[in-house]
């Protein structure tokens, strides 16, 4: 298996100008690793539908890739949205989960399944273009490239060991923003000239 | 029943078109299943299906990221299994979002016995969103008054469909 941090250190130099939207349990590492803050989204809030906000994105903007950044518990939560997504078929979209079995978020509590849960096989079945998974940071680092190149929608299942000191907590410490300021921030970013 | 009491699902639609709805964002309804045809049979207007109501709120609100013009369209049983979304999302994220809602169970002038439609205007008044209420051609005009109101307001605004739509 691979740390958090290391997977998205691999996904953070290889997104060129993507858009990224990092769930609840990804945004802290992510944020760390993150070169271009005014292209991300540190999603809090509405727990699990960091992908249906990224699916709305890559629809609108079609010339934009966009990746988004699921936990497994957020995933679990909504998992129509994999039949969602697919039935659109967002040719600009990447969607890895990041299993580490465990809701990090509130303490590190097991997710229903845990690791055993195979998110690959729904991801399949519901239609995306493209699956894969990875357990290790160098089998990750290897394909990443090739997979960011790919007609979407891409999933891709990260195993990640069961961290629960990611900074993620909900009572801290990292200073987030409200998601009202990434939002905005963003559509400003994509929809005004210059 | 006189012509003007009747709900047409092509007026709610050409009402859609005429304020520059790009993207309808839904979960059928049997009251409105007339107007989800019509969306779908709309070539202009690009239809999300979506498996669950919660989807919803949060899709429109990546399109509208994207310098889109979405409309979200859910029975009232969909509103409240929406509730996270519409908080988390739709009001705290201030994005906004017109979400047309199927009033099942709505009867106006007789006993309503269905929970769904006794609980869904305490629960826009508790959420403080602002809705109308359409039902007939003659009514579609508050769909634009909606538009303009969440466009005003950065906040979401409810049109409730009062009764079960004809086709075209």
């Amino acid at each position: 298996m691979m740390t958090m941090t290391e997977s998205v250190e691999i996904i953070s130099a290889h997104r060129q100008d993507a858009i990224v939207i990092a769930s609840q349990s990804a945004r802290a590492p992510w944020m760390k690793v993150s070169q271009k803050e005014t292209l991300d989204i540190a999603f809090a809030g509405s727990m699990s539908k960091e992908s249906s906000v990224g699916l709305g994105i890559a629809l609108a903007r079609p010339e934009r890739k966009v990746i988004v950044l699921s936990g497994d518990g957020e995933l679990l939560m909504n998992l129509g949205t994999l039949v969602t997504i697919a039935n659109q078929a967002p040719k600009n979209f990447y969607h890895f989960v990041m299993q580490n079995g465990v809701y990090a978020f509130t303490g590190g509590q097991p997710t229903p399944g845990g690791h055993a849960v195979d998110f690959a096989g729904f991801a399949k079945n519901a239609g995306y273009a493209g699956v894969y998974g990875f357990d290790t940071a160098h089998k990750l680092s290897a394909r990443i490239g090739d997979i960011l190149s790919e007609t979407g929608p891409v999933f891709v299942s990260l195993q990640l060991e069961p961290e629960t000191d990611l900074g993620v907590s909900a009572k801290g410490p990292f200073p987030w923003r409200p998601l009202k300021e990434y939002l905005h921030g963003l559509r400003k970013t994509l929809t005004v000239p210059g | 029943m006189t012509s003007e009491s009747i709900l047409h699902a092509a007026t709610i639609v050409e009402a859609l078109k005429t304020n520059g709805v790009s993207h309808t964002v839904w979960l059928p309804c049997s009251d409105t299943a007339a107007i989800h045809e019509a969306i779908t049979a709309d070539r202009t207007l690009h239809s999300i299906p979506v498996c669950r109501e919660g989807e919803t709120m949060a899709i429109a609100a990546g399109l509208w990221v994207g310098g889109r013009i979405p409309v979200v369209f859910v029975q009232n049983t969909g509103f409240f299994e929406s509730g996270d979304s519409i908080r988390g999302i739709g009001l705290a994220a201030e994005i906004p979002m017109v979400i047309l809602i199927g009033y099942r169970g709505y009867t106006r002038h007789g006993q309503t016995k269905d929970s769904a439609a006794r609980f869904i205007e305490p629960m826009l008044h508790t959420w403080r969103i602002n809705y109308y209420l359409v039902e007939c051609d003659a009514d579609c005009d508050r769909i634009s008054k909606a538009f303009e109101e969440a466009e005003q307001t950065s906040r979401p605004v409810a049109v409730l469909i009062g009764k079960e739509c004809r086709p075209s």
